[in-house]
């Protein structure tokens, strides 16, 4: 395998780890106001992701630091083109992330009250505009040939983006709800729990139906049988996910959930394999793995580091699930 | 303004609130780290349990600080393709990789093992629970060490060359020992050092005078905090000079800045205030003392140094013409701001450690109720050693490859960037209230005392 070739698979992988992991993070923090109906009950739905939602978000990290090392003019184009729907997300990310810290770090309701608002904006924005972005990738935008977007903001907010970000949202939601399947013990949030992931699932199925209608139509994926394929098994992991739920089987349900959203994202970089952004102006100013790469003295040294230090973040970022396995219960909030 | 120069603005006000809790992340992790290491191995029954509560309340505002480092941290991160499209397709191929590799090293390590401190108390063993910390203190050294590599370059670039019109990685092992790293790296490590040795004396003063109950944990850790701080101040100090004398030899322009010396003399003199006239390219009254700036550079009193003037006629002869000339004013104060600063802080630590030497402390109470309000000092030593970092790079955003002006993103407008630098500066402000507000409550109202947990 090239080393080009090498880095879009690795960036395939991280963006999967991605958004398996903060899926179900961004999914609890929406989910909060619903299932959690009291403080106690709030914190512990919250206690499920505490320990590890902020080694999740470095996945989202280090595939933005991968992208710079190893394809920086994706990284360039893409961050200036998202300009401003990155800045909501920041936003975003900001907000949630604080909240985390500091919602149990005052005695008020009000400063809970507003950091449970900011948990759950800053989980349900992010997921949306992560939607708007993956289908803006493979339905194109305005590049030029110098590789710089001439679009605007509204150029990203498409009906068909708009709709991939509604998909976007109710998948990580439902990955949020059969994540909490698994995690809570207390039996009436764990009924909520189920409720919300009947409920989300039958949506996620349906929702993805259309929304592989609408890709083949906006986007070329019908030229690659590979992708359409992933795309129609990510359909079904979601529909046996859901009948899982529907069996109170929740590691089941979890697990498919997961492998659904990962043929999700492989199927998007199937797709899109060797480009990583559509130019929708001409198809020679797209950016690919052939023109947008770092030399390959650079891409030999990164892929060293990466087949040398992922392997071990697995491993711990594995032992830190390991350490929390235990379903968490109002009963054993500590003073955190 | 126009994108280029709001966007410089929205750099300089992101990096700097970044850099409020970076330092104190890098010293408070270390010190958090030694007390567990305190509470794990020592063999007093008495102590044993302060030591914990102590890890706790330490750990806790470090946490605080944490939250907010890391998630000022990733504005960073997006920020080069954000707003400077152009130098990450020009420098991608460099500065990419330190960044990814900070990602790969040390966010995954430090974001998981700081789940794990927080939430593994009860879950872990003693010394399993105490590397965790260690692992995280380890995790935020080792990223402040790679993004300063990335920094390094930008400097003083090494190991490239220029070539299909990008500045390509030629030697990544030249990239990594860049003479300037070690400057640049041994500075912040101990300017961390120092904020966190200055955070937990001013946390302890204040327990000191107001909580009596914990008053016997907190008179430990003053000085323990001191000692902490003083020998952060004297590796900022030593490494301080070294870096100067280097910065003759990597960047006579940003060191000739830094003491508004217009005109190149030898023996060079040092400055200690002066009136400058940038337009002029003179100071119109300063008060110097003669040698000292050859001294500094070259361990004894005579020795030429380059002039502004001259340097800015070389630099034009090299690159074409142009203005090479940084904003003086600005580097000379800094400088003194954050040298001055470097020195008042040495007077606290010391005249802390010589009143609890001798058990004066609570005599001493005015001392103890003044010592909180002047952390922020502290904050602007940071501050002015960045901004002479960074200042004092400009014109260039790669010394000698690529200018400012040519960096920014070429499809954003003036309203987008003045709405997201607007933007970023209210949510940073509201955080800072929120963030203070939840730490002062803390410190309020956590006792330390001996006796079974609280």
């Amino acid at each position: 395998m090239e080393a080009t070739e090498f880095w879009f698979v690795l960036i395939t992988v991280l963006f999967t780890g991605f958004f398996i992991l903060e899926g179900f993070d961004y999914g609890v923090g929406t989910l909060l106001p619903f299932i959690g109906k009291n403080d106690i009950e709030r914190r512990t739905v919250l206690s499920s992701i505490a320990p590890v939602w902020d080694g999740n978000e470095v996945w989202m990290i280090t595939a933005g630091g991968a992208l710079f090392a190893a394809f920086p003019h994706v990284y360039a184009t893409m961050f200036s083109a998202f300009y401003l729907a990155l800045f909501l997300m920041l936003v975003a990310l900001i907000l949630r992330g604080v909240a985390f810290e500091l919602r149990n770090r005052y005695p008020s309701n009000a400063w809970k009250k507003t950091f449970d608002n900011a948990i759950f904006f800053g989980s349900l924005l992010p997921a949306f505009l992560w939607g708007v972005a993956v289908t803006d990738l493979i339905g194109g935008i305005p590049i030029n040939e110098k590789m710089i977007f001439t679009g605007n903001f509204f150029n990203l907010l498409t009906g068909y983006s708009l709709f991939g970000g509604i998909v976007f949202a109710i998948m990580f939601t439902y990955q949020g709800a059969t994540f909490l399947t698994v995690r809570l013990k207390d039996k009436e949030l764990l009924e909520r729990a189920f409720s919300k992931a009947e409920s989300f699932g039958v949506r996620v199925v349906v929702f993805f139906i259309f929304f592989a209608g609408l890709t083949v139509y906006h986007t070329d994926f019908e030229e690659s049988k590979t992708a359409l394929l992933l795309f129609i098994l990510a359909v079904v992991a979601f529909a046996l996910s859901f009948s899982a739920v529907r069996g109170k089987n929740s590691k089941k349900a979890f697990i498919l959930s997961s492998v659904g959203i990962a043929l999700t994202t492989i199927s998007v970089f199937v797709a899109l394999f060797p480009r990583l952004m559509v130019s929708s102006m001409n198809p020679d100013y797209s950016l690919t793995i052939f023109n947008a790469a770092s030399t390959p003295y650079t891409l030999s040294i990164m892929t060293k580091a990466a087949i040398a230090l992922v392997p071990v973040v697995l491993i711990y970022q594995g032992i830190s699930y390991y350490i929390f396995r235990k379903r968490v219960s109002g009963e054993d909030l500590g003073e955190h | 303004m126009d994108a280029l120069e709001l966007s410089r603005w929205q750099f300089a006000i992101t990096t700097i609130y970044h850099f409020f809790f970076v330092p104190v992340t890098l010293g408070l992790s270390i010190f958090t780290a030694l007390i567990e290491t305190c509470y794990v191995f020592t063999k007093h029954e008495k102590w044993k349990p302060v030591a914990k509560k102590l890890t706790k309340f330490f750990g806790t505002l470090f946490l605080i600080n944490f939250a907010m480092g890391v998630v000022t941290g990733i504005v960073q991160e997006f920020h080069f393709g954000m707003n400077w499209s152009e130098y990450s397709r020009f420098m991608g191929d460099i500065f990419g990789a330190p960044l990814a590799l900070e990602a790969l090293t040390a966010f995954f390590l430090e974001s998981t093992f700081i789940g794990i401190w927080m939430f593994g108390w009860d879950k872990l063993n003693e010394k399993l629970h105490l590397l965790s910390i260690w692992l995280v203190a380890f995790g935020s050294n080792l990223s402040a060490f790679w993004i300063l590599v990335a920094n390094s370059f930008m400097q003083h670039p090494v190991g490239y060359s220029i070539l299909n019109g990008r500045a390509e990685m030629a030697n990544f092992t030249s990239l990594v020992t860049n003479p300037y790293v070690v400057g640049e790296y041994s500075h912040a490590l101990f300017a961390g050092i120092t904020t966190g040795g200055f955070v937990v004396v001013a946390v302890s003063a204040w327990k000191i005078l107001r909580d009596e109950a914990s008053r016997a944990a907190f008179a430990t850790t003053i000085k323990a905090g001191a000692i902490f701080m003083l020998a952060g101040l004297f590796g900022v100090m030593g490494s301080g000079h070294l870096h100067t004398q280097y910065l003759a030899k990597a960047n006579p322009m940003k060191l000739s800045s830094i003491e508004a010396l217009w005109e190149t003399e030898n023996p060079a003199p040092f400055a200690i205030a002066a009136v400058i006239n940038k337009d002029a390219g003179k100071n119109d009254f300063e008060i110097a003392v003669p040698g000292v700036f050859s001294f500094m550079l070259y361990n004894k009193f005579d020795g030429e140094v380059k002039g502004i003037n001259d340097l800015q006629k070389m630099n034009e002869k090299e690159y074409g013409e142009g203005n090479y000339i940084p904003d003086v004013t600005g580097l000379f104060w800094s400088f003194r701001a954050m040298v001055g600063a470097g020195g008042f802080m040495i007077m606290l630590a010391l005249f802390t450690l010589y009143l609890s030497f001798t058990n004066k402390l609570t005599k001493c109470s005015c001392f103890l109720k003044v010592l909180p309000y002047l952390l922020p000092v502290a904050f602007i030593a940071n501050t002015a050693g960045w901004y002479i970092a960074e200042g004092g790079r400009q014109p260039w955003i790669v010394v000698g490859l690529q200018k400012t002006a040519d960096a920014v993103s070429p499809n954003l407008t003036g309203g987008e960037v003045l709405l997201t630098t607007v933007g970023f500066t209210l949510i940073y402000l509201i955080l800072a209230i929120a963030a203070l507000y939840a730490a002062f409550h803390y410190i309020k109202t956590t006792a330390v005392t001996e006796g079974s947990e609280a």
